[in-house]
């Protein structure tokens, strides 16, 4: 019989700093699990940012949920908003060097993200996307 | 959460920016618009003291960049110190540690910046 993972929910309104909300109950997951302070803090970090996508990017007044899954080795969190979801590919990788000059300075979450965990996933469609991502217990 | 402050000294010509709070949007316009103030005044180089300010998100990091632009401009210079370990990974990640400065110290940055 497979062990069912704890997962902690938590659905945010649209509201001005709710992703700390967010980023303080992964800190708790975090401390749960035994994660260290540096991967705690990576962790967070991914989440604040995965949190702003949501609110900014997904011309959504809806809420955005949060899902927690612990497990042994690693926490896996899901961020799901309702939006009209986004094509990763056409997602510009910024740069330092062209964003000076530039505009538009902003556009930096998904490569905070990616740099700061250890796999992320995206999943999107016209209805809302999720992203999942994944801090390991240990450095593999 | 949106508590953010800040607080300036004067170090010779050294303008130094103590920040408190959540470093997001807010608080980026916030640092900024004390930036632009000083820098019309004939600041050249500036110095943020983060110990406060231990989170960070991209869109108030992103302003820092605009400040950046800004100094380069008067041949000026943007530095840090107090950095938490995220805070500083974040930067390094952006990039912006290429054109600005991080320092461990107060005393490091002040002798260094000019």
């Amino acid at each position: 019989m497979n062990k069912i993972s704890p997962t902690v929910e938590l659905t945010l309104p649209v509201l001005p700093d709710m992703e700390i909300a967010a980023k303080r109950t992964g800190e708790v997951v975090a401390k749960h699990m035994g994660l260290d302070e540096e991967k705690t803090a990576e962790m967070s970090m991914a989440i604040i940012e995965a949190c702003i996508n949501a609110f900014e990017h997904s011309d959504s007044k809806e809420q955005i949920e949060i899902h927690f899954v612990i497990s042994d080795d690693k926490l896996v969190i899901q961020v799901t908003d309702q939006g009209k979801g986004f094509d990763k590919s056409k997602v510009e990788i910024p740069n330092i060097d062209e964003k000076l000059g530039a505009d538009y300075k902003r556009g930096w979450g998904l490569k905070l993200i990616e740099e700061l965990m250890d796999s992320v996933e995206y999943e999107s469609s016209k209805s809302g996307t999720t992203v999942t991502m994944t801090k390991n217990k240990e450095d593999n | 959460m949106s508590d953010f402050s800040l607080t300036t000294k004067k170090e010779g010509e050294i303008l130094i920016i103590k920040t408190d709070g959540y470093l997001n949007n807010v608080g980026g316009e916030k640092i900024a618009e004390t930036c632009y103030e000083n820098i019309d005044s004939g600041t050249k180089n500036i110095l943020i003291d983060l110990e406060n300010s231990k989170v960070v998100n991209s869109i108030g990091v992103s302003i820092l960049i605009e400040i950046i632009e800004k100094l380069q401009e008067v041949d000026g210079q943007l530095g840090y110190y107090n950095l938490a370990p995220i805070v500083e990974k974040t930067f390094n990640i952006m990039g912006i540690s290429k054109y600005s400065k991080v320092f461990s110290s107060e005393a490091e940055a002040i002798e260094n910046i000019k």
